[in-house]
């Protein structure tokens, strides 16, 4: 569905170098460090900036030729604040869908219904200038639904939320992902949270591709068990490394993958057999993050 | 439990509906940019300057349709009354370009309307359109007024209402003249600044600056020097193209052979403050 090729932007700096991405239909994770490209690379599929050299795509369209085509079929939130405090949310949202070119009346019920979505109905005709941090981020959201896009492009949308607010919103993203049938790229400077939610994951750093998969070939056959006991770990560390099984220990928790069937078993034996007691046993994800870690490190 | 207290999830609805075209989004945002500028759908604080400018307006319109219906006196024709009403349409302009571009951009809301299918060009020509339509009332509606009180006093029969329709024709040109000439300079200078104070100060500025210099003009011994020292005010300089096309107007500004002079100023200045305008959108537009 969005096929970015190859993308220079220059002039004085360059913010994305020679990145070639292509990406397929699902909620897909931009991330990299502020700074990266990533707003950037939002902004050119927008045909709000021209690229200095390379083609963009976005649904087979040129953003750079028909922008207007572009942008009807997508929804964008920006990062920064966007919107008026002396009007009502529901009179803005419907203003923008009329903007989008939304009747006049299908603008109004469709503001509401996007309000709804958000979690904002009852709130809807109340100043935006009154509203908290996370009421905002709702709007802005709520906003680039409107118009019902094919695509949404979300630059941050857990800025300036608290951690309540960030999983909320997050559970909303992916909502909108699998239920509504729209495609979202969402960006973020924080890997932990876009692994949670999206099928795909973009990373960029200084404008340049680091890595472009889907989560579930990230974290294929990398399913690890972490064992956590209150004493002993050396111990239970020992046991396991001579039943063969490959432990890592990572502060006070090892980590045992996931590779036979019966490994939970062997595993649940020796601690009986140390008589340790068993604070956790969990099945638990490799972290997309730990894929990045080395090259990550590098740079900070 | 009843039928009516069950509550239904209906989902997400996709939109399939007219999605309409640049005419009717250019609609919108004028529509829109009209009735902000009267305040309308805003809070009351901010229906109180513009409806006190058009209380004081149409006040002074209807005390002279008065005043001529009972005396038979015309203590300011169509035009003089646009020129006496000069600085209230200055503090409107101040007050409502700054309304409709700098609030805007100081609330961030640009990128909103950029990432639609919207042109920079749309987006300013809609707010033009809408402030030369909300200036342009604020003169045309009382003028009507004044209007409708000769026609209604006159002893002439028809005849009388045909020429009176024959000043307030012009003298309609004339406010639409104003219109565009103030909506051009009040626009440009407030799309500089987000900030609403520094926009509405910088454009009482540019009219009280200027006004002096007219002033100092024209008391140079020169002849020539004085005919065109309402070019240095954008008042004075709407004034001396009416004096010019309508002679009998009576505008206290002595423009000579020079009134072509004025009226290519004004349209120039015009035409200028439209396309810096272009120009700073099509920059704010890419972000």
């Amino acid at each position: 569905m969005t096929q970015g090729l190859t993308k220079t932007y220059g002039g004085r700096v360059t913010a994305l170098h020679d990145l070639t991405v292509d990406v397929e239909p699902g909620i897909v994770g931009l991330v990299g460090a502020n700074g990266a490209g990533k707003s950037t690379f939002i902004k050119i599929m927008l045909g709000l900036i021209e690229p200095t050299g390379g083609t963009v795509r976005v649904f087979g369209l040129d953003p750079t030729v028909e922008p207007d085509q572009v942008r009807r079929r997508v929804g964008y939130m920006p990062e920064h604040d966007a919107l008026p405090p002396d009007v009502s949310a529901a009179e803005f949202v419907t203003h923008l869908g009329r903007i989008s070119g939304l009747p006049r009346t299908a603008a109004r019920e469709r503001a509401s219904e996007a309000l709804r979505h958000v979690g904002l109905y009852e709130e809807r005709y109340r100043q935006i200038g009154g509203y908290s941090t996370g009421m905002k981020q709702r709007v802005k959201l709520a906003q680039a639904l409107v118009h019902d896009p094919d695509l949404l492009l979300l630059d941050e949308p857990t800025n300036g939320l608290d951690p309540a607010g960030r999983d909320a919103m997050l559970a909303l993203v992916h909502r909108i992902g699998t239920e509504f049938g729209i495609s979202v790229v969402t960006c973020s400077h924080l890997l932990g949270e876009v692994e949670q939610i999206c099928d795909s994951l973009v990373a960029i750093e200084s404008g340049r591709l680091l890595r472009a998969d889907r989560i579930s070939a990230m974290t294929a056959a990398s399913d690890v068990l972490a064992v956590e006991v209150s004493e002993g770990t050396e111990d239970l560390a020992a046991a396991l490394r001579t039943l063969g099984l490959p432990v890592q220990v990572d502060g006070r928790v090892l980590l045992v993958p996931l590779d036979q069937e019966d490994t939970y078993d062997r595993i649940l034996r020796a601690v009986a057999d140390l008589d340790l007691p068993l604070h956790r046993l969990d099945q638990r994800r490799h972290r997309v993050a730990e894929l990045f870690a080395t090259r990550e490190t590098a740079d900070v | 439990m009843s039928e009516a207290s069950v509550i239904h999830d209906i989902g997400y609805q996709r939109y399939s509906g007219p999605r309409l075209g640049r005419s009717a989004v250019f609609g919108a945002i004028y529509i829109h940019g009209l009735r902000a500028a009267y305040g309308l759908g805003r809070s009351a604080k901010s229906k109180i300057f513009p409806w006190l400018v058009v209380g004081i307006v149409t006040l002074v319109a209807v005390i002279l349709a008065a005043v001529r219906a009972q005396t038979g006196l015309l203590p300011l024709n169509y035009i003089q009354f646009a020129d006496a009403m000069s600085w209230l349409i200055i503090f409107f302009v101040a007050i409502v370009a700054p309304e409709l571009v700098s609030r805007d951009m100081r609330a961030g809301v640009l990128p909103l309307y950029f990432s639609r299918p919207l042109r920079a060009a749309d987006y300013i020509g809609a707010k033009v359109a809408a402030m030369v339509t909300a200036v342009c009332g604020l003169l045309a509606v009382p003028q009507f007024v004044m209007f409708l009180g000769a026609a209604f006093t006159t002893k002439t029969g028809m005849r009388g209402v045909w020429h009176e329709l024959g000043d307030l024709l012009p003298a309609w040109a004339y406010s639409l003249l104003w219109a565009l000439l103030f909506t051009g300079i009040g626009l440009l200078i407030a799309s500089l600044t987000g900030k609403r104070a520094f926009a509405a100060g910088g454009i009482v500025a540019v009219f009280l600056m200027t006004t002096p210099i007219v002033g100092v003009i024209s008391i140079l011994h020169s002849a020539t020097a004085q005919k065109l020292a309402g070019l240095a005010s954008p008042m004075s300089l709407i004034s001396g193209v009416g004096q010019w096309l309508i002679p009998d107007a009576s505008t206290g500004i002595f423009v000579g052979e020079f009134g072509p002079v004025y009226l290519i100023e004004a349209l120039t200045l015009i035409a200028a403050c439209m396309l810096l305008l272009l120009a700073r959108y099509r920059k704010v537009a890419s972000l």
